[in-house]
């Protein structure tokens, strides 16, 4: 029997609820508001008194109205169809709701129940079977679904029969199992899957070992994600957040690609459903949106759906990692949830921790950064979560509590700088005081070395060196005046500058120069480093200024044209022309 | 509002802040209003039985046996096209001395637009300022707010953009207005003539600060009915969001929440979210574009109110004094419309955002060459021309008194480059000095 209850309390979206039965932590019920049924969630419970937050707007609710509590905690669908999706933070299609606004207690379903899938059978009658091993397939746009022995399943299963090839609805029975007990249970080709849990399913989870490329020099030269790695893009508003995340969205060397739209701009959304469906993927050539899903709850939907809205997303892409595909997650912004979670503590009234954040912040965000990562299926294939969260820090100050918990969670960081923001140096990513702690992986080490080039680290950090000396080159010259100061800190200065224009500066709206290949980041690094290690001679800092300002335009030059075209190749012999 | 006849009196208040009162009661639901000792009032917690109002005009002189009867639904607003032309109070009332509207009751503060049935805005939104047109265009369904000190003339600027913007609807949500500039704003839509398509919810220094809460969900309940029902292009002005959160603050501390940045309530962001998130392109004409104002601390955005709007809104138009020339400006670094590209080239002359990144990217020097000057050191004759480019540039196209058509700004942009500079020193694609270049 269902577990009841009545409302007691109200404020804002936290609700108290005097309860009959058991309940428990994380459990969903259903708030009875005149008729219509608002989800919540279970967030605290007090002797008979269980906090629950609503994920809707609790207008007009009166104490005494009715709770049923379902039993289970906030659950995803799984199953072909996810792809291509736009979902709130709770899983409803977005796209089937009729009305303009957005209705409280309309809930839709995440799939289409009617659509016909091409199935393959991979498992046969009599294979010994485990939660998450495939049974068989179906083409979700390009891509092989697997359908998989669901991830609740406990202990070893027999397969007892399998449907041939053909076309089946995601409710169709394709494969019957036997348990150790001897019971039959049916599998269809969707599950169910609580948010709040990882999936796991999967033998062991290694270090990560090669590299996501992004197509943007500054991540990939200077300071690397993995392939299951983590990292995070902090920045005051106005600095670039939004276009190097699509940026990333677009380039990303990944199969699957889940954006949660996390308490953010709704425009930004619609630009993704505009622009996408237009966009070629440039690693396949298929269009984008097809390994694009979208979990979008934005600024103005309720509070609480927010920070489901990450879990939501977190939880498919763990799901297509278990078919063995290399899934990245972009979440934005990952202080939106934060605040959700403020939100709630307060109107519990529980002890604030810094900012009046609560003290637990540290561990939730660490917990969900561990999510991500690169697991080695029990079958021996690999997939990987790549988890890229950008953090609004208030006041663009990096000392506030979501920023410091998350720099201890992440593995890379990408601070963007207002300061280069204003002097329009796009993608404003700070190069001396972002890193990658994946460079000083010995594993990665020796990916890079043998598939970009022997020695890339020592080249990358070569390049940082020069930036370092000439960061400190302009200070003296910015105190001293230019005459104050040994030619040498000019020539420092401006090879930091040339690093700084041709490397690390990148136009994200120029057809060519937006998406770079590793092999072309390989090139120009190789060529503007092979210009730093010349020693160069001026009669005076003007002459020095107006030469390496020319050598910076043909270099850009040929960051605008097509790799290795004629062009190319025409500004390159400028270029050798000018250092002989 | 009058009672209606079964309803229960209440008579016993257990507690009283400045801005909240408590007392016992059943069957009362959230959100919902209440009139307590004649002054209107909403429910904002309730704990068992015992029940949180705040009271919008203040708590002054409510004794523990007040009266309060329950009204039984959230505040509304009654929407007909007998809107337009009126002015109201923040409950919605007539302060023009007309009649009160016959119209359909609509809570106010509903529910979001599904973000999947908005449309990408695309329409340009002329307003004659340069600082704006020129080099943070407005696109029709954004939202922006001005960045000013209180001593800059935002409220002016405000309404010239409004008087001069082609849209069907303009609606004021004045938040803490003095009487001087509320009356400001009602003369200046009276010269204009165009009372008829002006809609004001004004909430003045006079009234009660809690009241200003109800202001910006009442501009945009009218808004969301012009925009969704008559499918017709409105522009909301809200001045000033400051003191709205200010107002928010007030009732946070009172409810003895804990604060957090600036003594400012943890959900700020979220309040002012779905204020400005009421922006939208519909799939229809429809449209909302909201333009506020939020007051600054001698120029501070990292103060919570500005820093939590920064991160919510498309951009900001930052007022600043520039001492060169004694006008006021918009500042070119400090603003940014967010979505200028949606229509600059596609709109505009093909030229205007190769135009508008000279410009500014000549000015930007310029302010380099005045470091330079400042700090005693020698000028070059590059410097000493972009000094000179950088005082016209201010007084022909960044002051906010220029009102001219796009076209006459890129054309007064293109002499002023030909005047000081040479055409690489532009830096602008070779094809367009071709065309343009004023020789």
């Amino acid at each position: 029997m269902k577990t009841t209850g009545i409302v007691t309390g109200i404020v804002s979206n936290l609700v108290t609820v005097l309860v009959d039965g058991p309940v428990a932590e994380n459990e969903i019920c259903y708030i009875d508001l005149a008729g219509v049924k608002m989800m919540a969630e279970v967030i605290k419970v007090n002797g008979k008194s269980a906090s629950v937050q609503v994920f809707e707007s609790t207008r007009g609710l009166r104490n005494g109205d009715k709770v049923e509590f379902e039993g289970r905690m906030l659950e995803v669908t799984l199953g072909p169809g996810l792809l291509s999706s736009v979902y709130d933070g709770l899983q409803n299609d977005l796209t089937t709701m009729e009305d303009v606004f957005l209705k409280r207690g309309e809930y839709t379903d995440p799939l289409d129940r009617e659509k016909l899938w091409d199935f393959t059978p991979i498992a046969k009658p009599g294979d010994k079977v485990i939660a998450a091993d495939w049974l068989g397939e179906v083409k979700e746009g390009w891509l092989p679904h697997k359908i998989m022995v669901p991830f609740a399943f406990q202990g070893e299963f027999t397969v007892k029969s399998i449907v041939p090839a053909g076309q089946y609805n995601v409710d169709t029975v394709v494969a019957v199992l036997t348990n150790a007990d001897g019971e039959d249970v049916n599998v269809t080709m969707t599950q169910k899957w609580p948010v709040k849990v990882a999936i796991k399913g999967y033998k062991e989870k290694p270090r990560p070992n090669r590299i996501m490329e992004t197509g943007v020099r500054v991540i990939d030269t200077l300071n690397p994600i993995a392939e299951g790695g983590t990292g995070f893009i902090p920045g005051p508003f106005g600095c670039g957040k939004t276009v190097l995340q699509h940026a990333i969205a677009k380039q990303g060397d990944a199969d699957v690609i889940v954006m949660a739209a996390c308490g953010e701009r709704a425009n930004e959304v619609v630009e993704i459903f505009t622009e996408f469906p237009e966009l070629i993927d440039p690693h396949t050539g298929r269009h984008l949106m097809e390994r694009t899903t979208i979990i979008c709850n934005t600024s103005n939907m309720p509070v609480a759906a927010r920070e489901a809205s990450v879990y939501t997303a977190m939880t498919l892409c763990e799901y297509y990692r278990a078919m063995g595909l290399k899934c990245l997650l972009l979440a934005d912004s990952t202080s939106r949830w934060a605040q959700a979670l403020r939100e709630m503590s307060n109107r519990m009234e529980e002890l604030p921790g810094a900012d009046a954040f609560p003290v637990d912040l540290s561990a939730i965000i660490s917990n969900f950064y561990a999510r991500a990562g690169m697991v080695v299926l029990n079958n021996g294939q690999t997939g990987a979560v790549t988890f890229i969260g950008t953090v609004s820090p208030a006041g663009g100050n990096l000392k506030e509590p979501v920023t410091e918990s998350t720099k201890k969670a992440a593995r890379c960081f990408y601070a963007l700088e207002q300061n280069r923001a204003d002097q329009k140096r796009y993608p404003a990513v700070s190069p001396l005081d972002s890193y990658s702690k994946y460079l000083d992986y010995p594993e990665i080490e020796a990916y890079l070395d043998e598939t970009v080039e022997p020695g890339w680290v020592a080249r990358v950090k070569t390049a940082k060196n020069l930036i370092r000396r000439g960061k400190e080159a302009s200070e003296q010259i910015n105190i001293l005046g230019d005459d104050g100061v040994p030619m040498s800190y000019h020539v420092n200065f401006w090879k930091s500058e040339l690093v700084d224009f041709v490397i690390l500066q990148q136009d994200a709206f120029d057809a060519i120069d937006a998406l770079c290949p590793i092999e072309r980041q390989r090139y120009m690094l190789d060529l503007v480093l092979g210009i730093c290690d010349k020693e160069f001679e001026f009669e005076d800092f003007e002459k020095c200024r107006s030469w390496f300002k020319d050598l910076i335009n043909v270099l850009r030059q040929m960051n605008y044209s097509p790799f290795k075209g004629e062009d190319f190749y025409a500004y390159q012999e400028t270029v050798n022309q000018m250092i002989a | 509002m009058a009672n209606k006849a079964y309803q229960r009196v209440y008579t016993q208040l257990e507690g009283i802040t400045k801005a909240t009162v408590s007392l016992r009661a059943k069957g009362v639901s959230n959100d919902e209003l209440a009139v307590v000792a004649g002054k209107l009032a909403q429910v904002v917690r309730t704990k068992g039985d015992l029940v949180t109002l705040q009271i919008f005009s203040g708590t002054e002189g409510i004794p523990t046996d007040a009266e309060v009867v329950f009204l039984g639904e959230p505040p509304v607003l009654k929407v007909s096209d007998q809107l337009a032309g009126r002015f109201f109070d923040a409950y919605g009332h007539p302060l023009d001395g007309g009649p009160e509207i016959d119209g359909e009751e609509r809570q106010i503060g509903g529910p979001s637009v599904n973000p999947y049935k908005r449309r990408q805005p695309s329409q340009l939104i002329p307003t004659g300022i340069a600082g704006i047109d020129l080099n943070n265009t407005l696109v029709s369904g954004q939202k922006i707010p001005f960045f000013a000190d209180p001593d800059q003339p935002y409220n002016q600027v405000m309404a010239d953009v409004a008087l001069r913007a082609d849209v069907d609807k303009i609606i004021l949500g004045g938040m803490g207005l003095s009487n001087d500039d509320y009356l400001f704003f009602k003369n200046s839509f009276e010269a204009a003539g165009a009372l008829d398509k002006i809609i004001c919810f004004i909430n003045t220094t006079e009234n009660p600060p809690v009241e200003r809460l109800l202001v910006p969900d009442m501009a945009l309940t009218a808004a969301e009915y012009f925009a969704v029902d008559k499918n017709e292009k409105v522009l909301v002005l809200l001045t000033d969001m400051t003191l709205y959160a200010d107002a928010l603050s007030i009732v946070s501390n009172r409810m003895d929440q804990i604060p957090s940045k600036d003594s400012m309530p943890g959900s700020l962001y979220s309040d002012l979210a779905k204020i400005y998130e009421k922006a939208v392109q519909l799939p229809t004409e429809g449209s909302i574009t909201i333009i506020a104002v939020t007051t600054l601390n001698d120029g501070d955005i990292t103060h919570a109110i500005p820093d939590n709007t920064g991160y919510i809104t498309e951009g900001q138009l930052f007022l600043r004094a520039d001492t060169d020339t004694g006008k006021v400006i918009i500042d070119p670094f400090r603003s940014l419309s967010r979505l200028k590209q949606l229509v600059q080239n596609k709109k505009t002359r093909e030229d205007h955002s190769q135009v508008m990144n000279a410009s500014v990217r000549l000015y930007a020097d310029a302010q380099n060459a005045k470091t330079k000057l400042e700090n005693g050191f020698d000028l070059s004759d590059y410097d000493v021309r972009c000094l000179a480019y950088a005082k016209d540039y201010a007084r022909e196209l960044l002051a906010i008194d220029v009102n001219i058509t796009i076209t006459e700004m890129l054309d007064t942009a293109w002499k002023l480059f030909a005047k000081y500079f040479s055409p690489a020193e532009t830096g602008i694609k070779q094809a367009l000095v071709d065309k343009y270049w004023k020789a």
